[in-house]
């Protein structure tokens, strides 16, 4: 398998373009994972703009993503450009006040 | 499939694990786990570096498990303050 060219320079200028995104399944509005909504509900809660991807609607993106953040589950955080984390990682770190730190700053970067 | 027992055992051996707690929470199907782990190969790393070192643990029943959940990545001195108090 693996990321194919074309595939990974799209991947790097939408997580550079956009400074929050969410690697899902499902979206914002209809999450189809709780996994997912957690996250979903993490961002929303802390009222940050950012852009979701679903990456049920194409099977290419959904194993290419596993191997380009060397993760192998959804949903994937990327701040700032960044592998972030998955679910558990949004948890803890919402939890103890690191994500909404590491957020303020990727915003006013 | 994969076993609650057999998750358990890989955490121990490849990340040399004091401790290890593996909740199999897929009603039996053993596709879902939630893991709780205390490692000194953790002592120093990120959260995030900790968890790839779980993933990385569990590369080959990843393929097999739809859901894993890592609820905890403690250091041996983690885990011991978590203790007291």
């Amino acid at each position: 398998m693996g990321v194919s060219p074309e595939l990974k320079s799209a991947i790097d200028k939408f997580i550079a373009d956009n400074k929050i995104v969410l690697f899902m399944k499902g979206n914002r509005m209809f999450p189809q994972c709780g996994f997912s909504n957690t996250c979903v509900q993490i961002l929303n809660t802390l009222s940050v703009p950012y852009e979701t991807v679903n990456i049920l609607e194409d099977e290419l993106l959904r194993t290419g993503m596993k191997e380009y953040s060397q993760w192998p589950t959804f949903p994937q955080v990327y701040i700032d450009g960044e592998f972030y984390g998955g679910c558990d990682i949004m948890i803890e770190s919402y939890t103890n006040g690191e994500l909404k730190e590491h957020l303020e700053a990727a915003l006013n970067s | 499939m994969v076993s609650a027992s057999e998750v358990q055992e890989a955490l121990k051996q490849r990340l040399e694990a004091k401790d290890v707690t593996v909740v199999d929470d897929s009603g039996g199907c053993g596709s879902s786990f939630t893991v709780a782990v205390v490692s000194a190969q953790f002592e120093g790393r990120k959260l995030l570096d900790r968890h790839k070192l779980v993933n990385a643990a569990l590369k080959e029943e990843m393929k097999d498990i739809h859901a894993l959940s890592i609820k905890k990545c403690w250091t041996p001195d983690q885990q011991a303050s978590a203790q007291k108090a």
